[in-house]
């Protein structure tokens, strides 16, 4: 997050500005994108099966022999020193392996923490584990017990006496703001970003609004609880983790506690939801520690409480939006800034102005964010970090300008269409958004919507329509590898290190792969989550499918060369060059004469080969730098207010995208939904209750953190304009978190135009609107 | 979780002889209890499980209806008598906890429920006058939107958290009990203790005795009744307010009347002022709300929860003007 990151950044994106468009990646769109079968069809997920008669083994349920369970003390108080720590109870309690405290916890460097240089480090707390007496926040985790059963060692968990010294605690987001700390950049963009006078242009604007919002701290509640189980072998250590960065996991533990990197296997087969949460936290480390001391296989699995405790979540923040319009409506100025908690030891900036970088055209900008340090559990990405608030700021402000010019707010915003990317210049690829909208609106009824607010109702119940846009930045990894096998028998295997966390990452790869490698989907299978594996990057950034796909792409044709040198003279390929084949029907097929064929099983045969196998890397992801690529959406949604109660009840939800090729309807429409149905959270619901009196939270528990209930969630529709983006591979941009986006602030224009109320502080709860 | 003892007896006598050892708790469903033990908020030596006692469900001679103690939620709300002459009842156990909650959980359990104060479930860090007598409270000055509003002290302020036992209080429930002594009847609305200086005692059954079923007295013909929740979502979350009403009208003026409310009070809050201040007024939802605020001419909000005396108001009156026939 440096100034030095910035001018590399800067001086890469210029560079590549002079690089010809063809040296670039995607200067041909993806030959693949026209001639598709298994992709875009609804699969349904290879895994599925297994999942639903449970015989999918999760991190937490992998048999064992000698295992034993770990339980956490979580502290207290949220700074201060360990005046006292009696384990003697515990010690002695039944069944007792090992009471892991500081004092007898290995010496470990903390993992280096995560960062734009730096692809492999993932920590995402830089503060010591169970190293010294000190105590930096509430939850911090001050002790582990190993015993023979998990109820042994919850027990003698609690049997841990820990008295503090407290000290002073900074926890009140308020206080902090005078010591705010201005980081140059944010992720890979320079953080202050500014262009003429926004201020003056304010001022002089015909229309304009300027308000603050702010939206609470926010738990991670994934179905899955975090959850590993490690046994150390002779000279090796084997992780069975639930974790969306199965490769850097394993490196980091490697690295950690002194070992090779090839003596560490981290499994990961499944995870139950990651949503940004299941990355690389203390408990690992304990229980890789735990394990080593006591010579015993140990399972970790955190109590919910304990997620709330030592796994970050979403930073509160206070964000300022103003807008300045001439009378067409165009804006002349476009302001977003703020505050969202950082502390200095962790890793996440909570990027919520990102989004507004790239939404609209206006003459004068300023983006600026600001980070408090408060004593707090490391907060981390979780689900569109940044897009998922930036955007209801952003969309609520753009409805309070239409609504102030009495324009519909689609309207407003198609003025404001920019046509290049508004910082960097850079062309869009592929940008429909006004598209999405159009077909949203018109599948929505958006022109039953009353234009004035408090116009409609039924009963006590007012009833109001309100839209909003969202979007994602496309992203695709450098370094993701895959092994590409192909068998005589016409079979195929793709493997790489890659994360499942229920989205369908198999299914859709093995879509993808099976038109690439011309074969059907049941001949070609996926292997992933295994460290042993080529490296995938994370699962995170909703670039994990792009960047395999780049992956297989690069395979593919490897695969190619290779099937061309073992078809010899003989084959009635001989002579082609790989630009000249394509696979097609289980044969290397010639582009321009399809009847110079031969199958893979004749052509292997004839090589003597059982099978053919190749590794590659995709390919820098230039495109990045050298084009604004996004990812776009248009939120509808219909909803009731109580006039009695000020209850809100969602009646409508659909959310509209333009995300490029869209690989598999079926795991795509649940991937969207459940981003929905998470906005809905975001919009009405969830709230971490932190005291700042003493910098605990409060409601650790699924019963006081309301995530929706099936009853909040209504009917959603989901629909996307499917245009490929010809610079990404399979012209596909990641569909993983752009469904939260935009929902929160749709509702919140929803119960504006229900109400006329305009509420600025997430989550709307009924007594905002009494 | 402390290792306890379990037993499971079959009779009233051999419950009130297990009851004699020192550190037991009678466990129903076991959907509060085993929480709190999770917790170490309760501690119990030995629990003694009490669903093997009765939980039949019958209407007596007179019209009342005797639910056994040991009957489950689900079924009390179930019952063709509940749905037919107590929809009141029935809509207010449908109201709370989940559908897998309701199966376990028991008539005689959902009484003794303890409160949802945050700060009361955090045994390790919070302090907590119901807990451990004369620490503090934790509540006060910190996050108290689900608690109460009237009946509080200066020691506690928490909220009893049932649906189903607000229900009771307008239904004129009676608890009867049974211990070493003998057995006695104790009015529902007089079951549950006001916190005053000693909120760990929260209701009026003595440790040797246990509630062997909830007796409700014949429907009154003619008054027409509902339950209403509000609550921060649409399913699984405790009332920020709930209501229970009955009411009947004579020559448009109000002749008989039961309001109790939910989520605003440490017990079920059965509206005695307000009901004495709606009989012989006209079903006009200005009358109703001037009757229905007197209820809470004393209420002390705290920080979080000051828009539930509005709220609270304007339910009540809202569900009384439906009950009354006109639209709210």
């Amino acid at each position: 997050m440096s100034r030095l990151q910035n001018v590399m950044i800067a001086s890469l994106r210029t560079v590549l500005g002079w690089v010809p468009d063809r040296w670039l990646p995607g200067s041909r769109p993806d030959a693949l994108i026209g001639r598709v079968a298994a992709v875009g069809r609804h699969d349904v997920r290879v895994d599925g099966r297994a999942k639903v008669t449970g015989t999918a083994r999760f991190a937490a349920e992998v048999a064992m022999d000698r295992l034993c369970y770990a339980a956490l003390v979580h502290s207290t108080v949220a700074r201060g020193r360990i005046a006292r720590l009696d384990t003697t109870a515990a010690q002695a309690a039944p069944g007792v392996v090992l009471v892991l405290t500081h004092r007898n916890m290995p010496r470990l460097a903390p993992p280096d923490l995560i960062g734009v240089s730096n692809l492999s480090a993932i920590g995402n707390s830089s503060l010591p584990v169970l190293q010294d007496a000190d105590v930096r926040y509430d939850g911090q985790i001050v002790a582990a017990v190993l015993a023979e059963t998990q109820l042994q060692a919850d027990h003698a968990a609690s049997l841990v006496r820990v008295d503090y010294a407290r000290a002073d605690a900074r926890t009140r987001f308020e206080q902090a703001k005078a010591d705010a700390r201005t980081p140059a950049s944010i992720l890979i963009e320079k953080n202050h970003e500014t262009k003429g006078d926004a201020d003056r242009a304010l001022a002089q604007a015909a229309h304009a609004v300027d308000a603050v919002y702010t939206t609470p701290a926010l738990n991670h509640n994934a179905i899955e609880l975090h959850a590993v189980t490690v046994d150390w072998q002779d000279d090796a250590l084997i992780v069975h983790d639930a974790t969306q960065m199965v490769a850097a996991t394993a490196a980091t533990i490697a690295r950690l506690f002194g070992l090779k990197k090839e003596q560490v296997r981290v499994f990961s087969p499944f995870v139950g939801g990651g949503f940004g949460g299941k990355g690389f936290w203390d408990h690992q480390i304990v229980a890789v520690a735990a394990s080593k001391i006591a010579r015993r296989p140990v399972r970790l699995v955190l109590t919910r409480e304990g997620v709330y405790r030592s796994v970050g979540g979403r930073s509160p923040s206070e964000q300022r939006v103003a807008i300045g319009a001439d009378a067409d409506g165009r804006f002349t100025a476009l302001v977003h800034t703020g505050y969202s908690v950082m502390p200095a030891y962790a890793a996440c900036p909570e990027q919520f102005t990102l989004g507004s970088r790239v939404l609209y055209r206006a003459a004068n900008v300023e983006f600026l964010q600001r980070h408090l340090d408060l004593d707090v559990v490391p907060n981390t990405f979780m689900r569109a970090p940044g897009e998922a608030i930036g955007t209801f700021a952003l969309e609520s402000a753009i409805d309070e300008l239409a609504q102030a010019m009495g324009l519909d707010p689609i309207e407003l915003r198609r003025r404001n269409e920019p046509e290049r990317h508004p910082i960097h210049g850079h062309p869009f690829p592929q940008r429909a958004l006004t598209k999405a909208y159009a077909d949203g609106a018109q599948r929505f009824g958006w022109t039953r919507r009353a234009a004035e607010p408090g116009a409609r109702r039924d009963g006590e119940w007012r009833i109001g329509m309100g839209c909003a846009t969202g979007t994602y930045p496309y992203t695709r990894m450098p370094g993701a590898t895959v092994r590409l096998t192909l068998r005589r028998d016409g079979t195929a295997t793709v493997a790489s290190s890659a994360q499942e966390m229920g989205m369908g990452t198999a299914t859709v790869q093995i879509q993808h792969a099976a038109d690439r490698l011309g074969l059907t989907t049941e001949a070609v299978s996926f292997e992933l989550g295994d460290s042993m594996l080529p490296p995938a990057p994370f699962a995170g950034g909703s670039g994990q499918t792009a960047s395999l796909l780049g992956a297989v792409t690069a395979a593919v044709k490897e695969l190619i060369a290779e099937l061309l040198k073992l078809a010899g003279n003989d084959s009635p390929v001989a002579g082609l060059r790989a630009d000249e084949v394509q696979l097609i029907d289980g044969s290397v097929a010639g582009i321009a004469d399809a009847s110079r064929r031969e199958r893979f099983q004749s052509l292997l045969a004839r090589a003597g080969r059982d099978d053919l196998t190749v590794t590659a890397t995709g390919n820098l992801p230039l495109e990045m730098l050298r084009f604004a690529m996004h990812s776009y959406s248009a939120i509808f949604c219909e909803l009731r207010v109580s006039d009695v109660t000020g209850e809100v009840r969602v009646d409508r939800l659909l959310g509209s995208f333009d995300c490029g090729t869209i690989l598999n309807p079926r795991t795509a429409a649940s991937q969207f939904k459940g981003g929905m149905i998470m906005g809905l959270g975001l919009a009405l619901t969830e709230e971490t209750l932190f005291d700042a009196r003493n910098g605990r939270i409060m409601n650790a528990t699924l019963a006081d953190y309301h995530v929706p209930s099936h009853l909040d969630v209504p009917e959603i529709e989901v629909m996307w304009t499917g245009i490929p983006d010809p610079r990404s591979p399979l012209g596909a941009r990641g569909i993983g978190e752009i469904g939260i986006t935009g929902v929160a602030a749709a509702v919140a224009n929803a119960v504006f135009n229900a109400t006329g109320r305009r509420v600025r502080e997430l989550p709307i709860t009924l007594d905002k609107l009494l | 979780m402390m290792p306890f003892v379990y037993d499971r007896p079959t009779s009233i006598g051999e419950t009130l002889a297990l009851m004699e050892h020192r550190g037991h708790q009678l466990l129903g469903g076991g959907t509060n209890l085993v929480d709190l033990m999770r917790k170490g908020i309760a501690q119990p030596s030995r629990l003694v499980d009490v669903t093997a006692l009765s939980g039949r469900i019958d209407a007596a001679a007179d019209g009342s209806l005797m639910i056994g103690a040991a009957a489950r939620n689900s079924e009390v709300a179930a019952h063709p008598l509940v749905r037919a002459n107590y929809p009141m009842l029935a809509r207010a156990i449908l109201a709370g906890a989940s559908a897998q909650i309701r199966n376990m959980a028991t008539v005689g359990g959902n009484l003794m429920q303890r409160t949802r104060c945050l700060y009361f479930q955090d045994a390790a860090a919070a302090r907590c006058n119901k807990r451990v007598p004369g620490s503090g409270c934790d509540a006060i000055g910190g996050f108290n939107r689900y608690h109460a509003i009237v009946g509080t002290s200066p020691a506690c302020i928490a909220a009893h958290p049932s649906d189903m036992c607000v229900a009771l209080a307008a239904l004129d429930a009676t608890v009867h009990v049974t211990g070493p002594g003998g057995t006695r009847a104790i009015a529902l609305t007089g079951f549950h203790r006001l916190p005053e200086d000693r909120p760990d005692r929260e209701t009026e059954l003595a440790s040797d005795e246990i509630i062997v079923g909830v007796e409700v007295p014949a429907p009154s013909r003619g008054a027409r009744s509902t339950y209403r929740k509000v609550r921060d979502r649409a399913s699984y979350a405790f009332a920020l307010v709930s209501v229970a009403a009955s009411l009947e009208l004579h020559d448009d003026r109000i002749a008989h009347v039961r309001l109790a409310f939910g989520g605003i009070a440490p017990k079920p809050w059965r509206a005695l002022r307000a009901e004495a201040a709606l009989l012989g007024e006209r079903a006009t939802p200005h009358a109703l709300a001037a009757a229905v605020a007197t209820e809470f001419v004393d209420a002390a909000p705290q920080r979080d929860n000051a828009f539930k005396v509005d709220l609270a108001i304007r339910t009540a009156t809202a569900v009384l003007t439906q009950l009354g026939g006109s639209a709210p």
